[in-house]
């Protein structure tokens, strides 16, 4: 579904991604963990298509197709979500009315019929108790006020609603207690399949203990170091990250 | 030929318009040509260059069309609500395409001048000697409106006052002058619109006299589309007695060149909310001047301006709110916020605040700034286009200034309006 080959991408002056090489197929979860700094939100970015990043070297295929070369909204149309590290707050357009123009113009894009306010109020109802949000959250204006976990049981929530093919979710644990973090990551699983694929970004293991990875691969200064199945976080977790880095730093 | 003499024959050619019936027209005359008109060194003008303007459009040799015809309705009328109507072509008053309101007076200035209430008000609240545009339109309104509501009246739907320009003949000046009184206890919206025929010059000059006696409630709509060669002033005189509310909202969406000055003076323990919004493009100009006047104790005001601005588009705020020494317990909050979308666009912004009294709660801030980017990939993330996109964070940053319209006839309008401007235009 997804192949990154020698992926390179720098904000002004500064490298961040120094050559990535990732192959994530249907059906897998894939985590990327790494200390801070070591690149990780950035790959989240650029597969999202921040233009903020600057890709210099390297090739990203989705689907058979040139990702690089899509837009931002082309991507999420094409079935590309990123669930963002820090939602950002939009006062004045609601979670509910940003959602009906969003589903609207996916649907479109599949070719399917555009919903009616009914059969998307329907469709709002049932990915709501996915992730146990409210309907007067989602009326309010788009995250303004929310608190951390609702941010990121909202970003969930759009999740469901659109249905990717590869979802990316950047730090979703972060900011949250061990309830909220248990409502995310059933929310998540739920949407698991094995048509679609999902990237975990995560500093820490705990998420991994919900949201099981298939793939678990460490980031270090800009690539990855490491790769490895679930029991790899499990070791990050009782070792921390210094002996990757004394090991990455030996090759 | 020089400058300055352009610009005295334009001064000449505006000042001969005038042929003052009373001593009211005749002082106002005197101070139009004493002010003369304003130029850069113009503190109040500063930014504005409404002469440079007038002297590129206006022709002194050539006529103004006092005469045409009334444009097709399709072109300027609101249909989607039910209204009374008040039709002015070329700065005269048209009673057949007018539809005026039973059990009130509403009588066109020209007759209504010779009125003891008329001359007992005309002139008392829009000041003539500081403004060179309400000095002439003192001295030389050809027409306009009076409208007197009686006490405990509510008047049942709005009054939409229609100023219609036919300048497909010539040079067209439009100069009108309004008084409204509205009694104790009485309710009343009024809308004022714009709309011209034609691609010659038009000088438009509207002063309106807005009198709130106790416990009236007013709503006051500018609706400003008029996508013309149309140069256009605008005064609008709010005075309000004790427990009055006013809702002054100014909405400008075309214009070639305009300047609003909005003043309202706090005579009692009142309420008002100024309202405003400027989505401009290309080398659209608006500029909007108000005034807030607290005179006496305990009285509310708050006021919202919002702009857009495209293109070469250039916008204007300034915001003066006075307190005066025995206004204590005054509440006075202002806000002026603008959005740039281009390098070119030009915001000026300026609140004045000047306060005397010492027991007073104000606050005033101002904002330049650009469409929130992160705001905008968040929405194209989740695959909406940019277009769409920008529109919906636009019609959210619009949207604040009209929520709380209390009337839903006029907001619904004012709402397709914004929307489908900022889906097509931006």
């Amino acid at each position: 579904m997804l192949t990154i080959r020698n992926l390179y991408a720098r904000v002004g002056d500064k490298e961040i991604l120094k050559g990535i090489d990732l192959e994530v197929k249907a059906g897998e979860v894939h985590a990327i963990m790494g200390p801070n700094g070591s690149g990780k939100s950035t790959l989240a970015a650029v597969l999202a298509g921040r233009e903020d990043f600057e890709v210099t070297d390297g090739s990203v295929e989705y689907l058979g197709k040139n990702l690089l070369e899509m837009e931002p909204d082309e991507r999420a149309r094409e079935g590309i979500f990123l669930a963002f590290q820090y939602p950002v707050e939009i006062p004045g357009v609601s979670t509910i009315n940003f959602m009906k123009t969003a589903v609207n113009q996916v649907r479109i894009h599949r070719g399917q019929e555009p919903l009616d306010a009914v059969s998307f109020l329907q469709l709002m109802k049932e990915k709501m108790k996915l992730v146990d949000i409210d309907q007067a959250l989602l009326s309010r204006s788009l995250n303004e006020g929310f608190s951390g976990g609702e941010k990121k049981r909202n970003e969930i929530f759009q999740m469901a609603m659109l249905e990717p093919r590869l979802a990316i979710l950047d730090e979703t644990d972060s900011g949250l207690d061990i309830d909220a973090l248990k409502i995310v990551a059933n929310g998540v699983n739920k949407l698991r399949s094995k048509d679609n694929a999902i990237i975990v970004v995560t500093h820490y293991q705990r998420l991994l203990n919900y949201i099981v990875p298939d793939f678990v691969h460490v980031l270090y200064k800009g690539r990855i170091v490491k790769s490895g199945g679930k029991e790899l976080a499990l070791e990050l977790e009782s070792k921390g990250y210094d002996w990757i880095k004394s090991e990455a730093e030996v090759a | 030929m020089t400058h300055a003499s352009v610009h005295n024959e334009i001064l000449d050619t505006l000042a001969a318009s005038a042929m003052p019936v009373n001593s009211l027209q005749q002082q106002a005359l005197q101070e139009f040509i004493r002010l003369g008109l304003p130029g850069p060194k113009n503190e109040e003008y500063k930014h504005t260059p409404i002469s440079r303007v007038l002297e590129k459009s206006i022709n002194p040799s050539l006529p103004f069309q006092s005469e045409g015809k009334v444009p097709d309705e399709k072109l300027w009328k609101l249909n989607s609500i039910p209204a009374y109507q008040v039709v002015f072509l070329n700065g005269k008053f048209v009673a057949k395409q007018s539809q005026l309101p039973q059990g009130i007076d509403i009588i066109p200035m020209h007759t209504a001048r010779d009125l003891q209430v008329v001359s007992d008000h005309l002139g008392k609240y829009a000041d003539f000697k500081s403004d060179s545009f309400t000095a002439w339109n003192t001295a030389a309104w050809t027409d306009g409106i009076f409208i007197n509501i009686p006490e405990d009246y509510t008047v049942d739907t709005p009054i939409i006052l229609y100023y219609l320009h036919d300048a497909t003949a010539g040079q067209v000046k439009s100069i009108t002058r309004n008084l409204i009184i509205a009694g104790k206890n009485s309710k009343v919206t009024i809308v004022e619109k714009w709309f011209t025929q034609g691609s010659d010059a038009v000088i438009s000059n509207t002063v309106s006299e807005i009198l709130l006696r106790e416990k009236t409630s007013v709503n006051h709509v500018v609706v400003q589309t008029d996508d013309s060669n149309h140069i256009q002033y605008l005064h609008n005189q709010f005075w309000q007695e004790a427990e009055s509310l006013l809702n002054s909202y100014v909405i400008t969406l075309s214009g070639m060149f305009i300047r609003n000055n909005t003043r309202v003076a706090l005579d009692g323990a009142c309420e008002s909310h100024l309202y405003g919004l400027y989505l401009l493009k290309d080398n659209a100009f608006t500029d909007n001047h108000t005034v807030v006047d607290h005179r006496k104790p305990n009285a509310f005001s708050n006021e919202l301006y919002k702009g857009v601005l495209d293109g070469k588009s250039n916008g204007v705020f300034n915001g003066k709110i006075y307190v005066r020494q025995g206004a204590q317990k005054t509440n006075a909050f202002q806000s002026n916020r603008n959005l740039l979308l281009s390098d070119q666009a030009v915001a000026h912004t300026k609140p004045q605040l000047e306060i005397w009294a010492d027991d007073v709660k104000c606050s005033h801030g101002c904002t330049v700034g650009q469409l929130d980017e992160d705001a905008l990939f968040y929405l194209r993330a989740r695959g909406i286009d940019k277009e769409t996109a920008k529109a919906m964070l636009l019609y959210a940053f619009a949207a604040e200034v009209i929520e709380t319209l209390p009337h839903d006839g006029i907001k619904n309008f004012l709402d397709t309006l914004i929307r489908d401007r900022l889906h097509n235009s931006f």
